[in-house]
């Protein structure tokens, strides 16, 4: 780890203006990705700003949409009956991120913020589809990611509360990378009032996307068997020593499959 | 105080500190006035060293010396000292490249350490490190063996020709072709042992500590063998003489065998404390550790087995190319020949047996020992081999093994690969073994998996290993440049407590416990009231160290021959307190007593006799009760036994289900049956990991793909089934205990019974073989590959 200024400003303006003046600045949020970043000195900022004493934690949970302080941690979106009601698939998804002391560290503004490919909640967000409510502005689900590590936000930009939109039914299904753990292949699908939305994560060279040929039949039929009809090309797919890009496109037919199988 | 002899399951005494953080391992100690070492490690798998700039780091805040591998070079450093040494066939000795402390000329895997930076704190020895300026021109690199024994392959060292450390060969080749002339049938299989990395938890540490007033050295460093360290570093690499060098190995989280051997960062944390004065602290970061640790197994070989019309072993012949890595790590050569080549005849009784080792030099990192230690590879083989015999013949895999089996009755067996087995009993195990799996019930498991889509099997595997490692005068014939017995020293004190102080060394095992237990049943003395010290060689005589599963059978063995001096010592001051002849005195349970009287004296009235000696035979006697025993094993000790997984694959996503794990072992005379079950239990765990997930992978370029946890797949506990754990005993017929050893055998049997339960579950599928690790990519694409008989119609 490089030496960096510390600051832990007590309000959202305060973070953003300790953002701003300083170019090499870094927020810290649960800190799960950015301090091993740190240690492996893959990073280099000159200010570190961390939020945990901005008050952004709770759930708020309405009737149509569920919403989530950025800071909340995943262990807390877990645990909420209020989401294991709402959005059982949600509640789910955190509960198997990382292990124990990452689920009770790592928090969901931070996962959306880093946009990790890999990651679980882009591919929930995505795919229920809602909005990123930041200090100055509301940023749509479909705007927001913009390929692997990049997203809408602009520099200084804190994300404060996550809005998902309450599906009529979903769930999240994950093979996990055998050695990180991470979504190897990730689908999160919801069957919303607008139809099906089908999202990818951990399986793509630009990081989470929807997949439109599987909304298409799933909209037309909500069943594993109209999933099995569609074939997901492997071009774009990653391709390493744990999965080849064909086999992480067949590993999406059947993720996808079960979780139209298992949606609740 | 209940029951705290051999056979009690007694918890685990040092696990009270470990339990509670309190451990004592090598980055806690904190010397005054410490420094740090960052080591500058090569990103390139083969490259000459055009210049190293080290101005730059030199002046940097709080720096107190850089130093390069010329540095060491000037004041006669010598290279990294290898205790192994293999002839060839033609008699000739293997090559023998320097291994420099710091490299030298050239880098030849990534991982080679370059250059140190000794700084006030270790975030400054990082940062000088950045401003090393070292200019690499890079050279061709090879990875694996067959690419580095190809003609015109890129040279690993000038002086190894080919690439080949060695070409060794064991048996009697005339007697194999004879076999394979007469037989009516060859099974011929190729197979890899995969590349491990053993990941222990606590990475490699070491604090070198020079004493400016005395001259004295001290080392702090993460080692199964602090004597071993003493020796190899301070005879040949930075000649100091051994009373001005002390080794310590304090609490050590886990060796398996990467921390048995001599590494550069020790000699340099030593060297460059007397060079500033200061002592030098260095601790790997995960990432070293990966590229730094020696790596085990890297196998690659073709088996055949000559057999008869009624499925008998008639010969059998084994190639095998191992790797070495770019340099020769403390006892690699002696891996794949003396803990390899001598297992290959198994638990059968193959008559003749006949195996070549090629060992090559590749731009990795140094291959050593890893638990198990060239057994695995053998046992892998083997076991391999035979279920394909099954599978050729179609005779079943368990009566396979039964007509084969050297029968109980045939001990001491001599194998055709120069081992002598004293005593074993393989059909015990493994129907002791059938019986906890519920093998007959399997098929029905089948069906009933089968009807939920999944795809499930059961694999066998019945073993022998060789360790109570090891008579000296046959491992000197054979190469190697230690010693290995074992030595205890036993002191009784005034009031009848005892310290034993021991050269093996406790890194997880639970030996403060178990040792521990040795001194309860042999002089009666409850466990509260006994010290096990190991670790240091201020302390502790000189012994070799713990590997090999030595521990019990050769260290324990010198505690027993050490209480036998302290009782027989006792019997004679007994005899004299008690006014008898000493040939009339007895001891048990703590208590000298004069036969056929009612005479009796307590361990602890002698030992106070002893040590106040008012009353006592002082012209005959010296007082004291202090003994010591070294001891030299006559043979190998043969654990073996019989390892039985049942698997399930999800025939959709490839992955496979460890249904469960069954092991029974005979691993001689149980000391401590519940810390057997966790050393059987963990080998299996670490088994199950080579077997299905583990392996260190490197490009074609010599680039470690595998650096992290990120790539390289350790099992977690969500990841293992429920282990059953069995022993079925015979007693070594060679050591007084009657122990053999338990350290190794769950990593050595486990393996091959994984893999023969995925290609039963596969059976469908007309698998024949399949390589470690058997990830769900590689059942996938077996999967797809081939599709079932049934559904291809």
């Amino acid at each position: 780890m490089y030496d960096f200024t510390y600051q832990k400003p007590g309000s959202v303006a305060d973070a953003v203006k300790a953002l701003v003046a300083d170019d090499e600045s870094k927020a810290l949020a649960g800190g799960m990705t950015f301090i091993p970043v740190l240690k492996q000195r893959l990073a280099r900022p000159t200010t570190v700003v961390d939020l945990s004493k901005l008050g952004l934690t709770g759930i708020t949970v309405s009737a149509d949409t569920v919403t989530i302080a950025a800071m909340t941690t995943h262990g807390a979106v877990a645990a909420s009956p209020e989401i294991q009601k709402a959005i059982p698939a949600l509640a789910e998804l955190a509960s198997w991120i990382g292990d124990t002391q990452v689920r009770n560290r790592g928090t969901i503004g931070g996962s959306l913020a880093n946009n990790d490919p890999s990651a679980c909640y882009p591919a929930a967000l995505l795919a229920m589809g809602g909005t990123i409510k930041t200090d100055k502005r509301e940023i749509a689900a479909d705007d927001y990611f913009q390929g692997m590590f990049t997203t809408a936000l602009e520099p200084g930009e804190l994300i404060t509360a996550v809005t998902f939109k309450i599906p009529v039914k979903a769930a999240y299904e994950k093979f996990r990378n055998p050695a990180s753990r991470y979504a190897m292949v990730g689908v999160f699908v919801a069957k919303t009032a607008a139809g099906v939305r089908v999202a990818i994560t951990g399986a793509y060279q630009g990081g989470v996307i929807r997949h439109a040929d599987m909304e298409k039949a799933l909209t037309a039929n909500f069943s594993a068997e109209a999933a099995n009809w569609v074939t997901t090309p492997a071009d774009d797919l990653n391709s390493d020593i744990h999965a080849s890009a064909p086999y992480r496109a067949h590993l999406i037919g059947v993720m996808t499959r079960r979780a139209v199988a298992r949606a609740h | 105080m209940g029951f705290e002899g051999i056979g009690a399951s007694v918890r685990r005494k040092e696990d009270q500190r470990f339990l509670n953080g309190r451990g004592n391992y090598v980055d806690d100690i904190n010397r005054p006035a410490q420094t740090y070492a960052a080591i500058k490690r090569s990103d390139r798998p083969h490259a000459k060293i055009v210049s190293i700039d080290t101005a730059a780091a030199k002046v940097a805040p709080g720096v107190l010396g850089v130093f390069v591998g010329a540095d060491l070079v000037a004041e006669e450093i010598g290279g990294i000292p290898c205790g192994w040494q293999i002839h060839n066939k033609d008699g000739t000795p293997m090559a023998e490249p320097v291994h420099p402390v710091l490299a030298v000329g050239k880098v030849r895997h990534v991982g080679d350490p370059i250059a140190v930076v000794i700084a006030e704190t270790r975030q400054q020895a990082k940062d000088a490190a950045e401003l090393l300026v070292i200019e690499l021109e890079d050279l061709p690199a090879v990875a694996g063996v067959r690419d580095a024994i190809a003609p015109g392959a890129a040279l690993v060292h000038d002086d190894a020709p080919g690439n080949i450390c060695y070409d060794w060969h064991l048996g009697d080749k005339a007697m194999v072709d004879a076999g394979f002339a007469s037989a009516h049938k060859i099974i011929r299989l190729d197979l890899l042992n995969n590349r491990l990395i053993p990941n222990a938890m606590e990475p490699r540490s070491a604090v070198g500590d020079y004493d400016v007033n005395s001259g004295d050295y001290t080392l702090y460093t993460t080692s199964q063998n602090p004597h071993v360290i003493r020796l190899l570093m301070g005879a040949f690499v930075l000649h100091i003489p051994e009373n001005k060098l002390r080794v310590v190995a304090p609490d050590v989280g886990g060796g398996f065998g990467s921390k048995i051997y001599h590494y550069a960062e020790e000699a340099i944390v030593t060297w460059a404390s007397a060079k500033v004065r200061r002592p030098v602290k260095w601790t790997a970061e995960r990432t070293e550790s990966f590229m730094s640790d020696a790596h085990g197994r890297d196998h690659d070989s073709r088996a055949e087995m000559a057999i008869d019309a009624e499925g008998h072993f008639l010969a059998m012949r084994v190639h095998t190319l191992c790797n070495m890595g770019a340099y020769l790590s403390t006892f690699a050569p002696a891996v794949p020949t003396y803990l390899y080549a001598t297992l290959l005849a198994g638990v059968y009784k193959t008559p003749a047996i006949y195996v070549e080792v090629k060992a090559v030099f590749t731009n990795t990192v140094p291959v050593d020992a890893y638990r198990g230690a060239g057994r695995p590879e053998a046992t892998f083989l083997v076991e391999r081999l035979v279920d394909a015999v099954a599978k050729d013949t179609g005779i079943d895999k368990i009566e396979l093994r039964r007509k084969n089996f050297i029968p109980a009755d045939a001990f001491p067996y001599q194998t055709p690969v120069a081992l002598q087995y004293d005593s074993g009993d393989y059909t015990a195990t493994l129907n002791a073994a059938l019986k906890v799996a519920d093998y007959s019930g399997f098929e029905a498991r089948r069906s009933a998996a089968s009807a939920k889509g999944k795809l499930r099997g059961i694999g066998i595997s019945t073993y022998v290993e060789a360790c109570g490692i090891a008579p000296s005068a046959v491992v000197g014939s054979l190469g190697a440049r230690a010693g290995l017995y074992e030595v205890a020293n036993v002191r009784v004190h005034p009031t009848g407590s005892v310290t034993v102080f021991t050269g093996t060394h406790s890194h997880g095992q639970g030996h403060e416990t178990t040792l521990a237990q040795l001194v309860c049943e042999q002089l009666g003395v409850p466990l509260a009231q006994v010290e096990i010290v190991h670790g240091d060689t201020a302390k502790i005589p000189f012994g070799m160290g713990t590997y090999g599963s030595r521990s019990l059978a050769v260290g324990g063995t010198a505690m027993v021959k050490a209480m036998d001096k302290i009782i027989a010592k006792g019997k004679k001051i007994a005899a004299h307190l008690m006014e008898a002849a000493v040939e009339d005195i007895e001891f048990k349970d703590n208590v000298f007593s004069v036969a056929g009287t009612d005479k009796t004296k307590l361990l602890s009235d002698i030992s106070l006799a002893a040590y106040v000696p008012h009353n006592y035979p002082i012209e005959e006697l010296e007082p004291g009760l202090d003994e010591t025993a070294f001891y030299d094993p006559k043979n190998f000790t043969f654990p073996g036994g019989c390892h039985i997984a049942e698997v399930e694959i999800d025939p959709e996503t490839g992955v496979t289900t460890m249904i469960n794990f069954t092991a029974v072992d005979d691993v001689g005379r149980v000391i401590n049956p519940m810390i057997v079950e966790g050393q059987i239990q963990g080998g299996v765990a670490q088994g199950i990991g080579q077997a299905l997930m583990e392996a260190a992978v490197y490009d074609e370029n010599g680039q470690l793909l595998t650096g992290s946890m990120m790539d390289y797949s350790m099992p977690r506990a969500h990841d293992l089934p429920n282990i059953s754990v069995g022993t079925e005993v015979t007693l070594c017929t060679h050591n007084p205990l009657g122990v053999k050893g338990c350290g190794e055998v769950g990593a050595i049997g486990s393996p091959p019974a994984v893999i023969n339960a995925l290609i039963d579950a596969l059976k469908s599928y007309d698998v024949r073989h399949i390589n470690m690790p058997a990830t769900p990519l590689k059942i996938w694409s077996i999967l797809q590959a081939g599709r079932p008989a049934m559904a291809a119609e």
